[in-house]
């Protein structure tokens, strides 16, 4: 037997990967209703609920065709009965054809691949990874600027514990000539690792600690939120709270091909005078969404 | 000079001979028990001697661990690298030293280790833990669950 592919973190893909999965996306893009899944089970498990990555999924799955089994919160699931995940996944993977899956706990996708039979995507496994958001963030950034060469990416917010900036990072240093720019608050600065990371692949990056006319040489925005947990000291989260807030005025110099990424929800760190500028683009970023994890699961499951 | 050899021959005084075996040196005092527990020596039935806060100029106090009739493998012997690095080796056939070996740090630990992040899948449930060795001096450990680093300070054992 073929080894299974799983999906678990970012950087088990190779760059030929990356790209064969945006080929399929634009295919899915041009015709998303592909009877592929057909008579096929997909167990959605999500032992976190996260309604936006899950109807995602379940949107995608239902375009392909298949069926959905699953639940969405942890209070149905039979872990609040003590039952192990190992169990769990033994259990499931003996039902379905592939397992999609969001669990609190770092590592647990990778885990629950070693035990299942059939391909694991992870849809999220804590503060670690989160790689069907990087794919459809990279096949964003194809989509709006042609290329994921010579990209210039401005992350903004929290790039501490944003999980979604991290792997885009690794994701988008597979390519050629990145440029980053990271902007802020002293706190939540883009970990020394990655920083490292960059530095050992030769790629240029800068860091700021607040929005000023740089942006102008921007081709993605990156914007992510800074919640006010992360700070120890409210007055720390005062001080900085407004600094890390677009708005439309602020737009007025960008590049015309430059355009606004979100990972989603929004709280308030774009203002909603930028939601009708032709530069923000986070709506079609999630529906995006739909077609990378319907490219995702063909690739998994060599449905193509 | 004279201090150095009496130094010397009051530790030979102090461990025993053996006659076939081997002999691990330069174990950091306060990790004897930990290396005694990973090799697994507290399960097997072979004479063992060992001494513990002896005069080291390298680590201040060491052990000392003599074991008869028992020859490691190198992969087994190198999982205590991580908690005695500079631990040496002497094979002892018939009283003799015929070879000696030092530890080192494999490229992967599976088990010995706990992962230090108390949101890592290893923590809360039954799993071997696996680490990739992505740095000796110091030590750190990236997990293969979580992908978080385990420093040679949080290093805790199983
Ligand atoms: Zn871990």
């Amino acid at each position: 037997m073929a080894m299974k592919k799983d999906l678990l973190s970012i950087t088990d893909f190779s760059k030929e990967e990356y790209l064969r999965i945006l080929e399929l996306a634009a295919e899915f893009e041009e015709n998303p209703n592909q009877e592929l899944l057909k008579g096929k089970v997909v167990a959605s498990l999500f032992f976190e609920p996260s309604t936006r990555t899950r109807l995602s999924f379940e949107t995608a799955i239902s375009r392909l065709g298949g069926r959905i089994i699953g639940f969405a919160d942890p209070d149905s699931s039979s872990s609040t009965k003590g039952e192990t995940l190992h169990d769990t996944i033994k259990m499931v993977s003996n039902y379905a054809d592939l397992i999609v899956m969001r669990h609190p706990l770092e590592g647990a996708a990778r885990y629950a691949a070693e035990v299942s039979d059939v391909p694991v995507i992870n849809a999220g496994d804590g503060a670690n990874q989160h790689p069907t958001q990087t794919l459809l963030d990279m096949y964003s950034i194809l989509k709006t600027q042609g290329t994921l060469d010579n990209i210039n990416i401005f992350m903004v917010g929290d790039l501490k514990y944003g999980r979604t900036v991290h792997s885009l990072l690794q994701a988008m240093s597979e390519f050629e000539n990145p440029i980053f720019n990271f902007i802020a608050p002293p706190n939540l600065k883009m970990p020394p690792g990655y920083l490292h990371h960059l530095q050992e692949k030769g790629i240029r990056y800068f860091e700021h600690e607040e929005f000023t006319d740089i942006i102008s040489a921007a081709d993605i925005i990156y914007m992510t939120r800074v919640q006010k947990e992360r700070f120890a000291d409210p007055i720390e989260y005062e001080k900085v709270k407004d600094v890390y807030i677009l708005n439309n005025e602020m737009l007025k110099n960008t590049k015309p091909n430059m355009r606004i990424l979100h990972p989603l929800p929004r709280v308030n760190e774009i203002s909603t005078d930028v939601d009708a500028n032709e530069k923000a683009y986070y709506f079609e970023q999630a529906r995006n969404g739909i077609f990378a994890r319907e490219a995702i699961i063909s690739h998994v499951m060599n449905l193509k | 000079m004279e201090a150095k050899d009496n130094a010397k021959k009051k530790l030979k005084l102090k461990v025993s001979a053996i006659k076939e075996g081997t002999v691990i040196d330069h174990i950091p005092a306060k990790n004897l028990f930990k290396v005694i527990n990973i090799l697994g020596l507290d399960k097997i039935e072979n004479q063992i001697t060992f001494g513990t806060n002896l005069d080291s100029h390298k680590l201040g106090a060491k052990a000392i661990i003599k074991v008869s009739d028992v020859f490691f493998e190198d992969m087994e012997i190198n999982k205590i690298a991580l908690i005695a690095p500079h631990a040496k080796l002497n094979i002892i056939k018939d009283y003799e030293v015929v070879e000696k070996k030092i530890v080192e740090t494999p490229d992967k630990i599976t088990g010995i280790v706990k992962c230090f992040n108390p949101k890592c899948i290893t923590n809360n449930e039954k799993i071997t833990t696996c680490f990739k060795v992505i740095g000796k001096t110091p030590i750190a450990l990236k997990c293969k669950y979580c992908e978080k680093i385990t420093t040679e300070e949080q290093i805790r054992m199983i």
